[in-house]
């Protein structure tokens, strides 16, 4: 289940994606998030919530980000989940956003049961 | 592609190449050159992790990447296949076919399961490369090595380069490129991995089903070609993928570089980064390029499929090897079109269909016969329907017939479980198992079978000390034996195990009040006791047999069949159990013979002859007639069944045959062949001796089948114990 949750972050309104954001999600997640960027000039997003990505949630991310660019709006992501952290890795898409990628320090044994 | 469909043929094939991978464990053990079966293995598992790799089943990838390792040490670092290590793979089959059917019933993996998967990792570890720590490394994830190792020298050519550009359609499909990434982290080590979006489009013209990713990836594998190639055998249509081997040329890369539709320098700077080039021949490449193409330093990109295999990019070999295995993927899809897979349900009332088809149309025949002269060619007629019909019979009944070896085979696994768990050493010889007989009686007598095979490696076949002591070879031999013979299927169970002691069978049976003492009983009959209800010879109840469940339980299953169940033994040598079955249960060639007007149909099968009863031949007293020079005990059918009525002047004989056994039955008149649907008889009935079922006949009246087992029977036992149907007349007198 894909849920977008207003919420504010350091000030700034953000949203935080949560649940899975699939193949299943992204048409609705697309309209959904479009529009949002459409609202705000910088759109933090919080990514803490997502519990499962897939290739169509880091090419919908990666589609964020450029239409930001090109839009000339300010597309962040922060607080990855271990899902969205496992992921970004194995495709190794993390410097095409640019965000810093905090990894808490029990990080590694959470990635491990997200994909078992 | 829809993805059920896609997991459902996954399941199918799992379950096919676990039966095999099953079936070559059970084989391999003592085999002197066992190279076939441990391949078979090996394929079969490797196989299972592919395609489950393909569809995100990491718990499947998981389990069966440490199984597939070990095999792989086996194949060919010459690990010895032990025995226990077979035992070991055995419960590594066990438990895949555990997760491939909760795959099916889509059960998620229960902890208990996770941790059985665990424990059998863990005792499979010291057969691993660097043991534990090593299994451990194979789950995908924490293989996957996510950057360049620090410090390292730069990868370098010696990685496979893997460049795809995934289909639009792959997300749709069900598939996601990450199980593709995965799945590769287990046949090697990802040592640079680039993802390539491109510009996507912007606003509505952007759909997020579509897939755009591109991904060039160095590995580290020794993993051939055709290996890599198979993990994209999915998403191979529509979806370009080149592969480059390892110590490619520079040139090689340059052709990738050129071929993609993205640009030169940007994807040149992903081959930098993995390795494959270095800057300065980067630089220099795209300086040549530049002078040779359009001005503005683009070259078009090839069409897209099309994958470019250059002469001095791949061997040869490799290529026919690739076109070889692909000619046989569709030969082998040709032929699974060529088999219908059918539900039972529709065969058997097809069955009953035809069944039905048979009297109507026995009955036309009977109505053309009768009316008389005028209709010879309404007769013509209702012969050719007859005799199509008949051909309908026998198509719609060879359609119900298997071979009997699927069930055979099943008890390959269980002679070894049952084996180990006994301490004794058998070995299981199946002779006949492309015999075919009908599938309802190959599942009904599945349970019975099962009784009479462990009961003979329980029971029958000593313990290897007891073997050495009686000078028999240590290890025992079961066999199982399947044949044809007079319309009926034969199958023997036969043991070299220590026979039955008839001894303590009579002494049993008159504890158990089974007989009284004193009785005086021959041999056969002493050992036709272990078939009565409440007899079990076990000294000890072990788990195997002696479950309450004794012989009589599998004499009346066979009976429900139709058919008879015989035991020959020898003190100290062995024992052989003996069923004989009809070969289906639905419709036979009957012989119709009347009596007193009622007709009575004898399966036209066991009749070896008719003859007429001259008074000259009868010994009235014996019920014995002189077939030349022969033996033959008869009974007169209006006796056993006490008909009343006049006897004919010439009466007529049936010879039967069941078995040995030879037997004639008086009746008033022959009337020939007859196709005879059989009806089974109500529980009235039951108790009626001589009588196997009925039929109807084409006059709408009722016809008595009889059994032919019984009838012999009867007719020999008035002549005390069965005697051999070959004695001459004098010997016998």
């Amino acid at each position: 289940m894909f849920q977008i949750v207003r919420s504010t972050h350091e000030g700034e309104p953000s949203l935080r994606l949560e649940g899975d954001l699939t193949i299943y999600e992204v048409t609705e997640a697309k309209a959904a998030l479009s529009a949002a960027l459409d609202q705000h000039p910088s759109l933090p997003l919080n990514l803490s919530g997502l519990e499962e990505l897939d290739t169509a949630g880091v090419q919908l991310l990666v589609w964020l980000k450029q239409e930001a660019r090109r839009r000339g709006r300010t597309l962040t992501l922060f607080a990855h989940s271990p899902a969205v952290v496992e992921v970004f890795d194995l495709l190794q898409v993390a410097s095409l956003f640019g965000d810093a990628i905090l990894i808490p320090p029990a990080s590694p044994s959470l990635i491990a049961p997200s994909v078992s | 592609m829809d993805l059920d469909r896609a997991k459902q043929t996954y399941i199918i094939e799992a379950r096919e190449l676990l039966d095999s991978m099953e079936e070559a464990l059970l084989i391999v053990e003592g085999m002197s050159e066992p190279e076939e079966p441990i391949n078979a293995m090996f394929r079969a598992v490797h196989t299972i992790k592919g395609s489950a790799g393909l569809f995100g089943l990491d718990g499947i990838v998981h389990f069966s990447h440490t199984v597939e390792s070990v095999l792989d040490r086996v194949r060919g670092s010459g690990l010895q296949l032990t025995g226990h290590l077979i035992g070991l793979m055995l419960e590594c089959h066990d438990h895949l076919a555990q997760l491939i059917s909760d795959l099916q019933s889509a059960l998620p993996e229960t902890a208990e399961v996770t941790l059985a998967g665990e424990g059998i990792l863990a005792r499979l570890a010291p057969y691993m490369n660097g043991g534990l720590a090593k299994a451990a490394q194979a789950h995908p994830v924490e293989a996957a090595p996510l950057r360049p190792k620090a410090g390292a020298e730069p990868p370098g050519r010696d990685c496979w380069h893997v460049s795809i550009r995934f289909s639009r359609d792959v997300l749709r499909n069900g598939m996601d490129p990450l199980s593709f990434v995965r799945y590769l982290a287990t046949m090697g080590e990802i040592v640079h991995l680039a993802s390539i979006f491109g510009n996507l489009p912007e606003r509505e013209a952007f759909d997020p089903e579509e897939c755009r990713l591109g991904l060039e990836i160095e590995l580290d594998t020794q993993a051939e070609r055709a290996a890599i190639e198979d993990v994209f055998e999915f998403v191979r249509d529509g979806s370009e993928i080149r592969l480059i081997p390892p110590n490619a040329k520079v040139e090689d890369y340059l052709q990738l570089i050129r071929e993609l539709p993205e640009e030169d320098r940007f994807l040149g700077e992903i081959l930098v980064a993995g390795g494959c080039l270095t800057l300065h021949e980067l630089e220099e490449a795209l300086k040549v390029q530049r002078q040779e193409s359009y001005g503005d330093g683009s070259v078009q990109g090839r069409r897209l499929g099309t994958i470019v295999i250059q002469e001095n990019a791949v061997p040869p070999t490799v290529v026919v090897a690739a076109l070889e295995k692909q000619k046989k993927y569709q030969e082998r899809q040709a032929q699974e079109l060529r088999v219908v897979k059918v539900s039972a349900e529709k065969l058997d009332r097809l069955v009953d269909l035809v069944g039905e088809l048979v009297i109507a149309g026995a009955s036309a025949h009977a109505k053309a016969g009768q009316a008389g002269t005028g209709s010879a060619s309404l007769l013509e007629a209702t012969v050719t329907v007859n005799k199509l019909v008949e051909e309908i019979r026998d198509n719609a009944l060879s359609l119900r017939m298997v071979q009997i070896g699927e069930t055979f085979n099943k008890f390959r696994r269980i002679v070894r479980d049952v084996s180990l768990e006994l301490g004794k050493a058998i070995e299981l010889e199946i002779h006949g198992a492309d015999t075919e007989l009908d599938k309802t009686i190959v599942e009904k007598l599945s349970d019975p079978l099962m009784h009479i095979v462990r009961n003979s490696i329980d029971h029958g076949i000593e313990p290897v000390d007891v073997r050495r002591a009686r000078g028999k070879p240590e290890s025992g031999t079961l066999a199982l034996h399947a044949s044809h013979e007079s319309g009926s299927i034969i199958i023997e169970v036969s043991d070299d195990g220590g026979g039955l002691n008839k001894n303590r069978i009579l002494a049993k049976a008159i504890e158990r009040g089974l007989v009284k003492t004193g009785a005086n009983l021959s041999d056969q009959e002493i050992i036709n006791l272990i078939f009565e209800p409440g007899f079990s010879t076990a000294d000890a109840v072990s788990n195997l047999s002696g479950r309450g469940v004794g012989m009589d339980v599998v004499r009346r299953n066979i009976d429900e069949l139709r058919g008879t169940i015989e035991v020959e033994t020898e003190e100290g040598l062995g024992t052989t159990l003996r069923m004989r079955l009809p070969l289906t249960l639905a419709i036979i060639d009957g012989f119709r013979v009347e009596v007193a007007g009622a007709s009575y149909v004898v399966p036209l099968d066991v009749v070896i002859e008719c003859l007429d009863l001259a008074p000259f031949l009868e010994s009235e007293h014996n019920h014995l007639v002189n077939l030349r020079g022969e033996v033959l005990p008869f009974l007169r059918l209006r006796e056993v069944f006490q008909i009343p009525g006049e006897v004919p002047a010439r009466e007529r004989v049936v010879v039967i045959q069941h078995g040995d056994l030879r037997a004639g039955i008086v009746v008033d008149r022959l009337m020939g062949e007859f196709q005879t649907v059989i009806k089974p008889l109500g529980k009235l009935f039951k108790g009626a001796k001589g009588i196997g079922g009925s039929t109807i006949l084409g006059t709408g009246e009722v016809a008595l089948i009889l059994d032919v087992a019984q009838m012999v029977q009867l007719a020999t036992e008035r002549h005390g114990p069965p005697r051999n149907s070959q004695a001459s007349l004098t010997e016998s007198a």
